[in-house]
């Protein structure tokens, strides 16, 4: 029977959270990491490994592994950073794996790899564009907001494709592995004056229908977007939320016109709207919202979701699940009509990803 | 020989690493590079670009503090002191 494992990443180390297949009663395992923060947990299917990207106060930024599904940890910086003459390395903000190697995002922004499943790392792209002066300027963007902040692998093509989000700044796609960058932000949506014809957009998170591979998500500083194009173009959808404002985001394993996010105030706060959380759902990509909230708490729930903060499994009746800044894993099994707190006392949550292993 | 106590943080992420062990170095940075030696990735550890020793790590030899350049005397002892780091 397979084994479902929720990884989460927090302000005080990784937690695994598992079940089996039917996902109704749910084991906290960690914390593991030794209660580094951590920002982003991930599953290799390649080689049923976990990876979790960290940085400590102390000791700095380094990627932990897990080759025994979370029992024993490891941790290797080699190679993880610009050197004694070059930029910060404050953090590793993201990590993705895909053809047999991993990619680090980093703060301040560049992308490393590892071929060797961790164990060293090199720098593959600093992302060259005439802004990156800005980007890794931190009289600009304040410490702990620089960076990549997400990498998306194209799930059809080569190691050569991918995206990478600059926080604060753009959307880049990558057709020959980091060498040349093209911004994707045509109509997009920017409060603020932009220095640059091309960028300047706050792109938050970008997910892609694993049935339609040019159906892309995106939740925006400026809103919620859609694209049908392989992210060329993006047509905003967010009328019927109750604000543009976001972090995370998730797009339906089976059914590329539904889509999730979970709209925040977009002030300070950040937190769910009214004291009542929800995750809201389009069936229709987009023209029309549903509030889900069956199973979450109604009152004074003033929660946040982070970037990677929410994801689904893709078993048949896909698994949703989200992590708070407050600590709690909320999870659903039918669409997001009903909701069981999976934790409830966890560290501040950084990221939810899911791994459903045989 | 210098006596070097190190901070509760490090052992667990490198196995077989004490808390005190004797050094013969004539500089923090060179015990640094010793202990790096003996247990890679410890200098990336305590040490960023720079090269300087991390923020929050503070390093204190015969009790005044130091950085990578001060001198090690034989018998000097060196506390590396994971510091107060927020909540």
């Amino acid at each position: 029977m397979s084994k479902v494992m929720v990884l989460v990443g927090t302000r005080k180390g990784c937690f695994v959270l598992e079940s089996d297949g039917d996902r109704r009663d749910w084991e906290v395992k960690g914390p593991f990491c030794e209660g580094w923060p951590i920002y982003h947990v991930i599953y290799d299917h390649d080689t049923n490994a976990i990876y979790a990207a960290a940085a400590s106060e102390w000791h700095g930024a380094t990627v932990w592994k897990s080759a025994d599904l979370g029992e024993t940890w490891t941790q290797s910086s080699e190679g993880l950073g610009y050197g004694d003459d070059g930029m910060k390395m404050s953090k590793v903000s993201s990590l993705a794996a895909a053809h047999g190697r991993l990619l680090a995002g980093a703060e301040q922004a560049g992308i490393f790899e590892s071929q060797d499943a961790g164990a060293t790392w090199k720098l593959l792209t600093s992302l060259e564009h005439p802004a990156a002066k800005d980007w890794n300027d931190p009289e600009k963007q304040p410490p702990g907001h620089l960076g990549v902040s997400a990498i998306t692998p194209h799930p059809g093509d080569g190691p050569e494709h991918f995206w990478a989000i600059v926080q604060g700044y753009s959307l880049f796609e990558t057709s020959d592995d980091g060498e040349t960058w093209t911004p994707r932000n045509e109509g997009l949506r920017a409060d603020w004056p932009r220095e640059y014809d091309d960028i300047g957009f706050c792109v938050h998170k970008v997910v892609i229908a694993p049935t339609d591979l040019n159906r892309m998500y995106q939740q925006n500083h400026c809103g919620m977007h859609r694209s049908d194009d392989g992210g060329q173009s993006w047509t905003e959808i967010t009328e019927g939320l109750p604000s543009d404002f976001g972090f995370a985001a998730a797009v339906h394993p089976h059914d590329k016109d539904t889509f999730y996010v979970v709209p925040v105030d977009p002030g300070h706060a950040r937190t769910m709207h009214d004291g009542k959380a929800s995750v809201w759902r389009t069936r229709d990509a987009g023209s029309s919202w549903q509030r889900l909230h069956e199973g979450l708490p109604q009152q004074d729930a003033y929660l946040g979701v982070l970037r990677h903060g929410m994801t689904n499994d893709r078993l048949d009746s896909p698994g949703l699940y989200f992590g708070t800044t407050t600590g709690q894993v909320f999870g659903s099994v039918d669409e997001g009509e009903t909701w069981n707190e999976l934790a409830g006392y966890l560290p501040a949550i950084a990221s939810v990803e899911v791994a459903v292993v045989e | 020989m210098a006596d070097v106590y190190l901070p509760s943080t490090l052992p667990p992420l490198f196995p077989g690493l004490p808390r005190r062990l004797e050094l013969d170095a004539s500089s923090v940075d060179e015990a640094i590079r010793q202990l790096d030696q003996r247990w890679p990735g410890m200098r990336d550890r305590l040490v960023e670009g720079g090269p300087a020793i991390r923020p929050h790590i503070h390093v204190y030899v015969d009790q005044e503090r130091a950085g990578l350049n001060t001198a090690l005397e034989p018998r000097s002892r060196v506390d590396v002191i994971a510091a107060i780091s927020g909540g």
